[in-house]
C-alpha cells in the first residue's frame, strides 16, 4: 500500500496566516475616514478652540433605512439678535470619506436657528454638529443613528 | 436644465419669522461611486447656496459630496419688507442657477 503525501496544515502555519488576514483586514480602507479625520476636519472650520457641549438640538432618525437620503433637522439654542446669535453650523460624520457635510452661514437676519437638510451616511455612526456664536464660543450636539443599506457602499 | 422647487410665504407680518424651502435637482455625484466598468465617476457637485433677500445674504450653506442628491434646505428668515428672495446655487465649476420668489410684508 502506498502512502498519499497530503499537503500538511500545521497548527503554526495556521496561526501565521490567521494572523496576516487579520493584519490586511485592519488596514483602512482609503475611501473611508476614520474619527480621528472628523476631528481634524472640525480644527480646520472651527480652529483649536474649545468645544462645549449643549444648545445644539440634531434630530435624526434612530435608524436610517436608506444611507443615501438621511433627513436631518438642527435648532441651535440662541435668541438671534445682532448681540447674541449663531454665525456658523457644521456638521460632521466619522464615517463619511469626506467628514465634513454641510456647513451653514446664519446671521441675526435669520430670526431663529433652525435648518433640515439631507444627507448621506456610510454607516451606522453618530452625527456630530458644531455651532460657532456670534461672541466665538462652540457649541456641540451629535445623535446616533443606525443605517441599514449604507451609502459608498459599492466602492 | 435643474428643476427648483421653493416654498415661501406670499405674505408675512413685519418682524415674522418665516420658513424657507428650496430643492434643485441635482445628482450631487459625490465622486467616490465607480461605474460599470469599475472606472470612478468624476465628482460633480453644487458646493454653495446663497438666499438673499432684496439684495442682503441671509443665509448661506457650504455643501460637500456628504449631501443627498436634489439638495433640500429648509431655513428660516425675518421678514422685515416686501420684495424679493433671490435662492442661488453655485456647481464646482461656477455654474449657477437661481430663482426667485415675491414676498408681501404687511
Amino acid at each position: 500500500m502506498t502512502t498519499v503525501a497530503t499537503p500538511r496544515i500545521d497548527r503554526r502555519a495556521l496561526l501565521k496566516t490567521g494572523a496576516g488576514a487579520l493584519f490586511i483586514s485592519s488596514i483602512p480602507i482609503p475611501a473611508s475616514a476614520a474619527p480621528e479625520d472628523m476631528q481634524a476636519a472640525v480644527k480646520e472650520t472651527f480652529g483649536d478652540g474649545p468645544i462645549q457641549e449643549g444648545r445644539v438640538a440634531l434630530s435624526i432618525p434612530p435608524i436610517s433605512e436608506n444611507g443615501f437620503s438621511v433627513p436631518i433637522e438642527i435648532e441651535v439654542d440662541s435668541p438671534m439678535t445682532e448681540a447674541d446669535h449663531v454665525r456658523r453650523i457644521a456638521v460632521f460624520s466619522p464615517r463619511n470619506p469626506v467628514s465634513t457635510l454641510i456647513n451653514f452661514e446664519l446671521g441675526p437676519r435669520a430670526g431663529r436657528a433652525h435648518v433640515s437638510t439631507r444627507i448621506r451616511l456610510a454607516g451606522t455612526q453618530a452625527v456630530l454638529v458644531v455651532a460657532e456664536m456670534s461672541d466665538g464660543s462652540l457649541w456641540s450636539g451629535a445623535a446616533e443613528t443606525v443605517v441599514t443599506l449604507a451609502a459608498c457602499v459599492v466602492l | 436644465m435643474s428643476a427648483i422647487r421653493l416654498s415661501v410665504p406670499a405674505t408675512a407680518r413685519a418682524g415674522e419669522v418665516i420658513e424657507l424651502k428650496a430643492l434643485i435637482q441635482h445628482e450631487m455625484e459625490s465622486g467616490f461611486r465607480r461605474g460599470s466598468r469599475g472606472e470612478i465617476i468624476p465628482r460633480d457637485i453644487i458646493t454653495d447656496f446663497e438666499c438673499r433677500y432684496n439684495g442682503e445674504t441671509v443665509f448661506r450653506a457650504s455643501l460637500f459630496p456628504g449631501v443627498a442628491a436634489n439638495p433640500f434646505l429648509t431655513f428660516h428668515t425675518v421678514a422685515t419688507e416686501s420684495g424679493v428672495l433671490e435662492f442661488r446655487w453655485t456647481d464646482q465649476d461656477g455654474e449657477t442657477w437661481s430663482e426667485t420668489a415675491d414676498i408681501t410684508v404687511t
